[in-house]
């Protein structure tokens, strides 16, 4: 990231260009500066880890909906998605019944596996289908979340084994060299995602169909294999932030990962990656994902909205959001 | 005669970089002016400051010999000077008459009056010498069919000057005829014609006087009278043009490469066969419409269809593109822009984008190797850019073609499929182009030309089918090519007889 920012000081004739990859870094700054001044327990170490740190899961999500909306599509599911895997992912360590390591690898293996098979549904639906990505998941998002308020009867899913949760806890809480792991998770996820997005055919093929999908085909790009994946990639990434999630609060409700999918793609679209796909940006992607809980963060930080309107907050930053992607985009 | 609209040194600037300098231009009633140049040479800047899409940076324009600034093309319109656009500006989910009075409705009682617009529009195009049904949805029309709409939606406004921009790209020989009966019209009528085009021929038929342009300059503006097209290129182009196509290679061979068996494509192509020869350049031709695209999009697995393909001996079917081409075969979409190259990506990725795993070692993709191939694609298929860094839709018509030319080669393919290969492409380009397609066979490769342009095919080709109406209606060998025995075999009519169609239902 640091690349481009570069680039844009030396050669002033792709500033407009470069200003789709460069504003969400400056939004950031700004946020930063503004946190500062309006309170002063905003700039100190834990304030900042534990902001990014629960910006974790929607920044995991959302690497994932950058390869979706990067290649051409979207996806509605993925906060229903979050709530049936982590539903069943805690169903199933329950019903195994051990406190040992065995036990909860089984368990992330069905979550991952789950969540990756409702990708590849969405996936399949979308290209074999024919149907407009929107409806499908719209249509996928209301399956899922029934789905988990059928599994938990209307009421909670928790974890019973308590020798299970206290081993379990560490992934979400612990840190390592002072880092927390979620932190650590979804830097990890967010160097893959580039990696495979910026280096590999298979990103190269993503962001060709999400430019022009007729351009693709006639190019022999295989459309179908790769908008496929672009959604099981999602559902993958969804499964990684239940895994984080899980150890949280140990429990799966009917309104865990509400609004997510609002969450996740806003900070898609903040971080500059284009809703009509063909530009895809994932480090973008993470400070977008930083920048929404930042905002929350200072809100509960200053008194000058209430924190209940966090998210009529973070709804109005995705409409700003565009309006500033329009703006640059006419600019060039 | 007093001009009607005359520009006065007229410079248009775009930032720092000057696309017109000093072009004066004088329109009078009742001619038919044409304005020619290469692609680039600003003759599309010219005809959007004279409708008022831009304003001049400087120079004036006077409207019947008084000074005028249009403040868009709405106040330029109700001035009476109205702009055909070259693409296609209708909503095809509209009637035609809803089109023709689109953001101008006839209101009766504050409502539309339907009944009131579907006669004037009736009225109109009965003028126009056409029987489009005003009912009729846009996108169930032909493309010669909306291309009249949006004429007559042109036309609809009361016009002194009407300006044309190569209004006959997508037109077959037929349909240009019966624009050019409409233009005839207009000019009896005192109106004064302004017509862009780079199709020499059509200039000579149509203009009384020619305006070139060469690099935004304005070269000569001479009376039609004894200014032949060959001269005419010389004009645009600067230097002498008189040897447009290669020499056809003498690789023409009688080994059959590829061989088509009653190919069926469902909705376009009845029943098609032809054989393909190694080293050699066939021609296909034929009107619009006549599913030469279609058929040529089903064999390589574009498009659903069925029949025998037979490749080397073996019988094959491509499920898609990427198939085709590991068979050794590409297409080059006559859809530039939106089936060939990415507009919103750069050369880099536009370019490698067929052949991506050339470029990957291990799993990723290798930058450097990329840029390497870009380097020798400018330079083996002089791929103008002014930097290395523009999107593929920054280049101009023949610089995109040359870089879907260097995008396909890049899978080395044996056969080569080309699509109007130079459609929109300015005429230096055309011969680099048709040089090119010369050395493919020259190297033993087999090419087929698909082109609507009848010189085209002639100048460049070994042997040219023809297709009529989903069939094959014939072949030409090459010593009996000829235009008029093309559009006999894509018409069914000798070619003065197609003169007196058109002028019968004009």
């Amino acid at each position: 990231m640091t690349e481009s920012v570069l680039r844009t000081g030396a050669e002033k004739r792709r500033f407009s260009i470069d200003m789709r990859a460069l504003s969400p870094f400056i939004a950031l700054l700004v946020l930063v500066i503004a946190g500062a001044l309006i309170n002063p327990d905003f700039l100190t170490t834990s304030n900042l880890l534990n902001v990014v740190t629960r910006s974790a899961f929607i920044a995991i999500i959302a690497v994932g909906a950058t390869f979706v909306i990067a290649g051409g599509g979207l996806d509605l599911s993925v906060g229903s998605m979050a709530a049936l895997t982590a539903g069943v992912m805690i169903l199933t360590l329950n019903n195994l019944g051990g406190g040992d390591l065995g036990t909860l690898a089984i368990g992330m293996l069905v979550a991952i596996a789950l969540s990756a098979t409702c990708g590849l549904a969405n996936g399949l639906i979308v290209t074999f289908g024919r149907i407009e990505p929107f409806i499908v998941t719209l249509g996928t998002m209301g399956i899922f979340r029934s789905l988990v308020i059928w599994l938990a009867a209307g009421g909670t899913i928790t974890m019973r084994n308590f020798d299970l949760r206290e081993m379990y806890r560490p992934v979400y809480f612990g840190s390592i060299f002072g880092i927390p792991i979620p932190i650590i998770a979804f830097l990890v996820v967010a160097a893959i995602g580039a990696l495979i997005l910026y280096r590999t055919s298979f990103g190269r093929h993503v962001v060709a169909l999400g430019s022009n999908e007729d351009v693709a085909r006639y190019s022999g790009v295989p459309i179908w294999r790769v908008r496929t994946l672009t959604y099981i990639i999602q559902g993958i990434c969804v499964g990684i932030a239940v895994l984080v999630y899980v150890p949280r609060l140990g429990s799966a409700t009917p309104t865990t990962g509400l609004l997510w999918e609002l969450q996740a793609i806003t900070a898609v679209v903040i971080g500059g990656t284009a809703l009509r796909g063909g530009i895809g940006r994932v480090w973008g992607t993470v400070v977008g994902a930083v920048i929404l809980e930042l905002v929350a963060n200072i809100m509960v930080l200053s008194n000058f909205v209430s924190e209940f309107l966090v998210g009529a907050v973070q709804g109005a930053i995705i409409i700003i959001a565009m309006l500033v992607q329009r703006s640059v985009h006419r600019g060039r | 005669m007093d001009s009607v609209l005359r520009a006065e040194s007229i410079s248009k600037s775009f930032g720092p970089i000057e696309v017109l300098s000093g072009i004066s231009l004088d329109l009078k009633p009742g001619e038919v002016h044409a304005v020619i140049g290469e692609n680039g040479a600003g003759k599309s800047t010219l005809m959007r400051i004279l409708s008022g899409h831009l304003p001049p940076t400087k120079g004036t324009l006077h409207l019947n010999g008084q000074p005028v600034t249009f403040s868009g093309p709405v106040d330029a319109e109700s001035q009476g000077i109205v702009l055909v656009h070259q693409e296609i500006l209708l909503a095809p989910d509209l009637t035609v008459a809803q089109n023709l009075f689109l953001g101008r409705e006839i209101r009766r009682f504050g409502l539309v009056d339907d009944a009131a617009m579907r006669e004037r529009t009736r009225a109109i195009l009965q003028e126009l010498g056409t029987k489009i049904d005003p009912d009729r949805e846009v996108r169930r029309l032909s493309i010669a069919d909306r291309q009249l709409v949006q004429i007559a939606r042109a036309l609809l406004v009361p016009h002194k000057v009407v300006a044309f921009d190569e209004p006959t790209a997508v037109l077959t020989p037929i349909e240009a005829e019966s624009l050019f009966e409409i233009i005839r019209k207009l000019r009896a009528q005192g109106v004064a014609v302004l017509y862009i085009s780079h199709r020499l021929n059509e200039v000579k038929a149509i203009a009384d006087r020619v305006t070139v342009l060469r690099d935004g300059r304005h070269i000569a503006t001479r009376d039609i009278e004894g200014l032949e097209p060959l001269e005419m290129a010389r004009l645009m182009v600067g230097r002498d043009m008189s040897k447009l196509y290669p020499e056809k290679p003498e690789t023409a061979s009688d080994q059959a490469l590829l061989s088509v068996r009653d190919m069926v494509v469902p909705g376009f192509v009845e029943s098609a066969s032809f054989t393909l020869h190694r080293g050699e350049i066939l021609g296909f031709g034929g009107l619009i419409g006549a599913g030469r695209t279609e058929l040529f999009e089903s064999i390589v697995g574009l498009r659903p269809g069925h029949g025998t393909i037979t490749l080397d001996g073996k019988q094959v079917h491509f499920r898609d593109a990427r198939e085709a081409m590991a068979a050794g075969i590409v297409y080059l979409s006559e859809d530039r822009k939106g089936k060939g190259l990415l507009l919103q990506q750069n050369l880099r990725i536009n370019l490698s984008l067929a052949a991506l795993e050339k470029f990957t070692r291990g799993s990723f993709i290798d930058g450097g190797a990329e840029e390497q191939a870009l380097d020798k694609a400018i330079k083996d298929f002089d791929i103008r850019t002014r930097r290395r860094d523009l999107l593929a839709g920054q280049l101009s018509g023949g610089n995109q073609q040359k870089l879907l030319l260097a995008k396909m080669m890049l899978v080395e393919p044996r056969i080569v499929i080309i699509d109007e290969p130079t459609r929109g492409v300015d005429i230096g380009t055309k011969e680099q182009i048709y040089r090119f397609i010369a050395s493919l066979a020259a190297e033993g490769r087999a090419v087929v030309v698909i082109s609507s342009e009848m010189q085209e095919l002639i100048g460049l080709c070994h042997r040219v089918v023809v297709m009529r109406n989903g069939r094959v209606a014939g072949e030409v060998a090459q010593a009996d090519l000829s235009e008029d025995s093309i559009v006999y075999l894509a018409t069914g009519v000798h070619e003065e007889r197609a003169a007196e169609i058109a002028a019968g239902t004009a």
